[in-house]
């Protein structure tokens, strides 16, 4: 329902005002009983609202996209329903805002409750250590038919695996693309042990990352970008910018834009995989980093990739480069 | 054989309040859920765990279906003389894990 009024462009608070007041046609009561439902409304529609009034915030009315020619701009200003909102934010293509700088980026760590940060910090109260205690028995565990372990090639984990999680997503050369972690770990098993893939998530497969990233807590996230990797940091980097799905979203409006802002009460952070596979108390189990970006993407109401698909993986890849220089923190503790 | 972490302090002054830490991995599935096929899971959780401190009960829990996977469970108690603490949980299907730690109380 649009309602074409020559109005004074849209401000922020208006549009927060307008959206209010759309909703609550039904409601009655006064003063503070009235106010406090207004919140409760508010906070309902937190999920929709504050990345598309942020968006509006940051940039007035943003350019027209193709469908919307200028002789409608007046209109436009005077979009007053929340429909109107969702309609404008889907036509409008502007140019996003610009990478965090270096010396804003924070992880997510600096994002939680002092509870949730002591329990990553000590390692008996950490459940992601249970991961890693499994991970270690793994390790050292035959497999395959060419009952090998993987300590019998690749020797003891605390040095030979120091450094190597905060180099992934690294280049295969064999499938000249990167592959993650996770999949190193599974080519290593069908190539070297020849056993059996582990299933995407499964306990062991979590376990092993899990055991191998601990190796590299503290050190700083360090992807090799060069000529072979460039190009899938490029992929990467164009699907955290693209808008896409049935709300027209990209990962760049939350993580870049706006981070510093709440999402249904929890803080929007910046997306930095510093810790991954994570516990995630939400999930009560350990996930990977895949797992957490297919959250969002249903979250965004986009069709889903796969585990392992390419495209997950230039995403890691580009986050892990986003996140360059921060130390890892695995097996890190999230909310 | 469950996995768990135990924090106990190695030595304490007589008398001092010490705290204890446990962690357990558990599953902790609450019974009250439905598999993709709608066939009810099992409950199958912790549901008691006691620490002796030499021989005798200090600290005892009982842990019902809203618990979280891997129980983290933390107290206090006063350290009273050197020894064993022995910390065991118990629960559904047969579900047993014992864990020891030893202090020196100077």
């Amino acid at each position: 329902m649009i309602k074409a009024r020559a109005l004074p462009p849209v401000t922020a608070s208006e549009v927060d005002a307008s959206l209010a007041a759309s909703h609550l046609a039904p409601l009655a009561g006064r003063g503070r009983r009235r106010r406090r439902r207004v919140r409760g409304i508010l906070s309902e529609l937190s999920f929709w609202m504050v990345p598309l009034t942020r968006s509006l915030r940051s940039r007035p009315l943003p350019p027209c996209g193709e469908r919307l020619g200028p002789r409608h701009a007046p209109s436009i200003a005077a979009l007053t329903t929340f429909a109107a909102i969702l309609l404008t934010t889907y036509l409008s293509s502007p140019a996003l805002g610009a990478e965090i700088p270096p010396d804003e980026r924070k992880s997510g760590y600096e994002f939680m409750g002092r509870d949730t940060r002591a329990m990553q910090d000590d390692d008996t109260a950490n459940p992601g250590m249970l991961s890693v205690l499994d991970g270690e028995t793994l390790w050292n565990r035959k497999a395959g038919s060419a009952s090998k372990s993987c300590a019998d090639c690749h020797g003891d984990a605390s040095e030979r695996m120091k450094g190597v999680a905060a180099r992934y997503p690294g280049f295969d050369a064999a499938r000249g693309r990167p592959v993650s972690l996770e999949q190193r770990i599974n080519i290593c098993r069908a190539e070297q042990q020849q056993a059996p893939a582990f299933a995407p998530e499964s306990k062991e497969l979590l376990a092993l990352s899990a055991y191998v990233g601990r190796q590299s807590r503290g050190m700083p996230i360090a992807v090799t970008i060069d000529a072979r990797t460039r190009p899938f940091l490029e992929a990467g980097r164009a699907t955290f910018f693209r808008r896409q799905g049935q709300l027209n979203f990209a990962c760049a409006q939350c993580h870049d834009d706006n981070w510093k802002e709440k999402l249904a009460g929890s803080p929007i952070t910046q997306a930095h995989p510093t810790g991954y596979p994570i516990y995630r108390l939400e999930w009560q189990s350990m996930g990977s980093l895949q797992r957490r970006l297919r959250n969002c993407i249903v979250g965004m109401r986009v069709e889903n990739y796969p585990f392992g698909a390419p495209e997950l993986v230039d995403l890691e890849l580009y986050l892990m480069w986003r996140a360059r220089g921060m130390p890892l923190e695995t097996p890190a503790v999230r909310p | 054989m469950a996995r768990t972490l135990i924090n106990v302090p190695k030595t304490a002054k007589k008398g001092e309040i010490i705290a204890i830490k446990t962690l357990i991995s558990h599953e902790m599935e609450t019974g009250y859920r439905h598999d993709n096929l709608g066939k009810a899971i099992p409950r199958d959780i912790i549901s008691l765990f006691v620490c002796t401190y030499n021989g005798q009960e200090i600290f005892r829990a009982e842990l019902h279906p809203a618990i979280a996977a891997n129980p983290f469970i933390a107290f206090n108690t006063v350290a009273t003389a050197s020894g064993t603490l022995e910390f065991k949980w118990t629960g559904d299907n047969g579900f047993s894990a014992t864990e020891q730690a030893t202090i020196t109380v100077e």
